[in-house]
């Protein structure tokens, strides 16, 4: 009889053992109850600076995941490496002869199912409430948010591995994932790039600070197919704009969260294997 | 099949194990003892390629520098404290399956011996279960494996008596593999070893082969005194052959492969002993 990869069996593991705790169900619940909430609140129906219909209800949606996401991802993450060598549960399933890297990685690709999963669900159901209330469905902008709650599940995620990896206990890898969720969230354009700009320090400074902040990346791109001048953002905007372009800002958007998780998940397996593993 | 040199581990700058060197041939059967601390854990972890460490481990002719899936193919371990694994326990046995090819048939059969049903705990959280029975399920998994080397550490100590007793069974009857086991409950692992391996911080002090003794027929002549007669420890020596000399006095020979099984039954009744002796030396002497 042919067994499943290593990769395979660790993905299995992973995806079990996150259905049976609690995190899940309560995160599963928090960002679905949401679009529940949103969807039956009917604030489809209502207009705010021209927003309105399934749209007004995706942005609202999203922007809200936005703030909650990284969060929990990097909250249950953080625990998971770190927590399991605590308690006794790495000597033990380490002890098998699985590849090292199948255990990491299927573990990070597991629990990025489960991540977006719950998402997918809520915006495939605001598609389907659009519907049945005869909302013109914008299949860009689900396409575009489909796409950016992945890019951004798989950024903090890896950000988590990479922490949990790095930490020996689970108050340092915890505390530190809140440290680092606190400070992208002060670099959003809301506090201390607002701050930045009318200190009048450098723009290409401050853009480079709203580039290289995976949550500012999102909330940009999340606005760009309403605000293509990027108003909101402000005279950073031209930057940003003349740099890119609304199609390459997206691939950006995209592109540039995901290879920064994948990255920080490969830093995080590299220091995994060349240090002690229990 | 497992030669281990100058075999170093230090944490904090602390050496915990000390340029230790040990080789173990394939049919071996060790009991590894040590006080607390000794390093006895850290070698294990260090076989399992859990720890980095300087010196050599080298398996089958093959150097194990880091964590090697094919050589831990041949190693089944069962650790001190059971993992408190969220998973089922059918979850557990389809990884190990999974993972080692281990056959569910035999791990029913191993876990009946020691009296679990693998069936009934099946859907059960593994960290659930009782300490025993968690013991008994890590212990099925390790000897359904065709493992060519088992590491115990303290695999008996949740066990009950009965299952215990089948575990040392089973134990007895895996000629296949070398055997590596941590106990503080030496009586009962005496039987089934052929060496003995003292470590103390984090160096061997004694390598005591008991089989190698145990060919030459060498014997301990022994001598108890006790304080006050008392009937089961005095059934006890004349069951390991040896006389009655007036009311509270016993000799006689106990075969220097068995010494330490002797003594673990003697220190069972320490308080009731006034004197006692074991004369190694004479009798080596005369052998020789």
């Amino acid at each position: 009889m042919s067994h499943p990869s290593g990769l395979r069996v660790a993905a299995r593991l992973e995806v079990q053992e996150s259905l049976r705790a609690r995190w899940f169900f309560l995160y599963a619940a928090v960002f679905f109850g949401l679009m529940l909430l949103l969807a039956f609140t009917g604030i489809s129906e209502s207009r705010v600076l021209g927003f309105t219909g399934l749209s007004r209800l995706l942005v609202t949606y999203i922007q809200i995941t936005m703030a909650v996401l990284p969060l929990f991802i990097l909250v249950t993450t953080a625990r998971s490496l770190v927590g399991d060598r605590e308690v006794g549960n790495l000597e033990y399933m380490l002890a098998f002869p699985m590849r090292l890297g199948h255990w990491y990685w299927g573990k990070f690709l597991g629990r990025l199912i489960l991540i977006v999963v719950p998402v997918l669900a809520a915006l495939a159901f605001a598609v389907v409430y659009g519907e049945l209330r005869g909302h013109d469905v914008p299949w860009m902008q689900v396409s575009l948010y489909a796409g950016l709650v992945c890019a951004l599940a798989a950024c903090f995620l890896g950000l988590g591995f990479f922490l949990s990896s790095l930490a020996r206990s689970t108050e340092v890898s915890l505390g530190s994932s809140l440290v680092i969720w606190l400070l992208l969230v002060a670099l959003l354009d809301l506090l201390l790039l607002s701050i930045l700009i009318r200190s009048q320090f450098d723009p290409a400074f401050i853009v480079g600070i709203a580039l290289a902040n995976p949550l500012q990346t999102f909330r940009t791109a999340s606005m760009i197919l309403f605000d293509p001048q990027l108003i909101l953002l402000g005279p950073a905007s031209y930057i940003i704009l003349d740099r890119f372009g609304v199609p390459g800002y997206v691939v950006w958007a995209l592109v540039y969260p995901s290879v920064l998780g994948v990255v920080a998940a490969a830093a995080g397996f590299w220091r995994f294997r060349s240090t002690d593993l229990v | 099949m497992i030669e281990i040199r100058n075999l170093t581990k230090r944490f904090d700058g602390r050496a915990v194990l000390d340029a230790l060197s040990l080789r173990i041939a394939a049919q071996d059967r060790i009991a590894l003892v040590g006080s607390n601390g000794a390093g006895k854990t850290t070698l294990f972890r260090c076989l399992l390629g859990h720890y980095g460490y300087d010196g050599e481990i080298i398996i089958d002719g093959a150097s194990a520098r880091r964590r090697e899936p094919a050589l831990l193919a041949q190693v089944a371990f069962v650790p001190q404290l059971p993992p408190p694994l969220r998973m089922p326990v059918g979850e557990l046995l389809r990884f190990a399956h999974e993972t080692t090819g281990a056959e569910r048939a035999v791990m029913e059969g191993m876990a009946a011996k020691l009296g679990i049903d693998l069936d009934a705990v099946a859907r059960q959280p593994f960290y659930r279960l009782s300490g025993g029975q968690k013991q008994k399920i890590l212990v099925t998994v390790a000897l359904a494996r065709e493992a060519k080397l088992l590491i115990f550490d303290e695999p008996s100590a949740n066990l009950d008596p009965a299952a215990r007793g089948a575990f040392i069974e089973l134990l007895a009857a895996r000629q296949d593999c070398a055997m590596l086991i941590a106990s503080h409950r030496l009586e009962e692992v005496a039987p089934l070893v052929n060496r003995v391996v003292e470590l103390d911080r984090g160096k061997v002090v004694l390598d005591d082969a008991v089989a190698d003794r145990l060919s030459a027929g060498e014997q301990h002549a022994c001598m108890v005194v006790l304080r006050e007669m008392h009937e089961p420890m005095a059934r006890a020596f004349l069951s390991w052959g040896l006389t009655a000399r007036g009311d509270l006095t016993f000799t006689g020979q106990v075969p220097a492969a068995e010494s330490f099984r002797f003594l673990s039954m003697l220190s069972r009744y320490a308080g009731l002993v006034e004197k006692f002796s074991m004369d190694v030396e004479s009798h080596r002497r005369k052998g020789h």
